[in-house]
């Protein structure tokens, strides 16, 4: 099955993308994630304005067969959660690049996008 | 332990169905979405390949005597073509396994279906019981030889019907009739554990694809629909809802005292039952109030005080919300008490319900 890798976007081995835009990176989970998870039915987001480290879990995505942990690619302040993958999980699997994403960082300083996966890396790890 | 696999586990593979290990089976967990499984079922019809299922056969001048001497409930009450539900108990009371008992319209045998994995130990308990109190009876396990699948939902019977040489549509409930389906024998039972109306049909392992293919129009779905909709049914999942060592009850603690026939004169875990129909802990239904998933093992709780555990929860797509089987201290257990469910770090709000969710959903 191929799996939608949008070449714009960091990855990371845990199946979380990141859309970087200035000093601020959109968070979801991967194509591939949702597919592995099947049917979502519960998405638990954080509060605005908690600070994340890199490699924290902040979010919970649960599907009808399995709990997953998200966790947080790079370090920042949660700046906005997307309330409607809340209210309708199905988005996740739905649109998991667009109206499934999860969370907005602000990010802390400049980011090293060096521990973070290209999309090319990205396709590897999913093959 | 090896990995059993079904007759159709290619076909299913070359369908794209996903895979999960079951009993030491690997069987279909989902075909196309469990959802998509789960709805088709309640609205129209669906058919899962169940022959990871054991089927053991019992033949013999005391055939039924050692039935009933091994299963709860009565099988001399069961005429030929009828089928009973029944759960298997050790001599401590604690639920083993349970199964439907069908007695062959030929009124030759009786046919009952261990739950996956457990058909040799079922079979080792028969001859064990059957030679240590001499009786005549012949004991089989068919699982290898024979295939099921259950066709259920709404438009079952009617599809089942179609598909059947002979007529069908007038068999009551728990009842079985000899019929071909595409030229195949098949035992067409108005049985299943989805909290739908349809059939369960055992057929000749060889003749696997003929039947499957006769249903080609209907959307196939596999245990994680299966799980779904036996939750909201209030059905009990062996193994995970009970099980010997580690969720050990009995049958009155697991609500499943109907099946229970006091007036037999022996079964095994009788006399341990005669001080258990007031147990201290009883299953109940838990609807959640908050958002969440009330999962296998959560602690639900009073008063911040563990009164119980979770052993099956799911979000329900029929009732639109999230729904769970535990066990509880038995002052807790009545309909509208107030409990939490420990769900991660936090307590989510929840009330005791009938655990025939979609019954009263129904009603």
């Amino acid at each position: 099955m191929e799996f939608d890798v949008p070449d714009e976007l960091y990855y990371t081995e845990s199946h979380e993308w990141i859309e970087l835009t200035d000093d601020t990176a959109r968070i979801g989970i991967t194509d591939f994630a949702q597919d592995e998870l099947g049917d979502i039915v519960f998405v638990e987001l954080p509060a605005v304005d908690t600070d994340l480290d890199a490699g924290d879990e902040f979010a919970v995505v649960e599907s009808i067969k399995a709990v997953s942990d998200i966790y947080a690619p790079v370090s920042g302040v949660v700046a906005d959660v997307n309330e409607a993958a809340e209210s309708e999980p199905e988005l996740v699997n739905d649109a998991p690049f667009g109206d499934g994403w999860l969370i907005e960082l602000e990010l802390d300083g400049d980011l090293d996008t060096g521990s973070l996966l290209s999309a090319d890396e990205y396709r590897e790890q999913i093959e | 332990m090896s990995t059993r696999k079904p007759p159709l586990y290619e076909k299913h593979s070359q369908s794209g169905a996903d895979f999960t290990d079951f009993g030491g089976w690997d069987m279909p967990v989902s075909f196309d979405s469990i959802t998509t499984e789960h709805a088709a079922v309640r609205d129209s019809v669906g058919i899962f390949d169940v022959s990871h299922m054991g089927e053991v056969t019992v033949s013999g001048p005391d055939a039924a005597e050692l039935m009933n001497r091994l299963t709860t409930n009565d099988v001399t009450a069961l005429d030929p073509g009828d089928a009973q539900y029944a759960c298997i108990l050790n001599e401590d009371g604690i639920i083993i396994d349970d199964t439907v008992i069908y007695f062959r319209p030929d009124g030759e045998e009786y046919l009952f279906v261990p739950n996956a994995g457990n058909d040799e130990m079922m079979v080792d308990r028969w001859t064990d019981h059957a030679t240590a109190h001499d009786l005549d009876a012949t004991v089989l396990n068919r699982t290898d030889e024979l295939g099921m699948f259950a066709v259920q939902g709404p438009d079952a019977v009617e599809r089942v019907q179609a598909a059947a040489a002979d007529p069908l549509d007038d068999i009551s409930q728990f009842s079985a009739r000899e019929t071909t389906i595409d030229g195949a024998d098949c035992l067409a039972a108005r049985t299943g554990y989805t909290g739908e109306g349809g059939f369960e049909l055992i057929f000749d392992a060889d003749d696997s694809e003929a039947i499957w293919d006769a249903f080609d129009d209907v959307q196939p779905c596999g245990l994680g629909a299966r799980d779904t909709l036996r939750l909201e049914a209030g059905l009990l999942l062996s193994g995970q809802d009970f099980h010997p060592e580690d969720e050990p009850r009995t049958p009155y603690e697991a609500r499943l005292g109907f099946v229970v026939d006091d007036s037999k004169s022996f079964f095994v875990g009788q006399e341990a039952l005669r001080d258990a129909d007031d147990p201290d802990e009883l299953l109940v239904g838990i609807e959640l109030q908050e958002r969440g998933i009330p999962r296998h093992g959560y602690s639900i709780l009073h008063d911040g005080e563990q009164v119980g555990h979770v052993t099956s929860g799911t979000m329900s797509s029929t009732l639109e919300e999230p729904i769970a089987l535990g066990y509880v201290d038995a002052e807790y257990a009545d309909e509208g008490t107030s409990l939490g469910v420990e769900i991660r770090d936090r307590t989510a709000a929840a009330t005791v319900v009938s655990h025939r969710f979609l019954q009263e959903h129904r009603a």
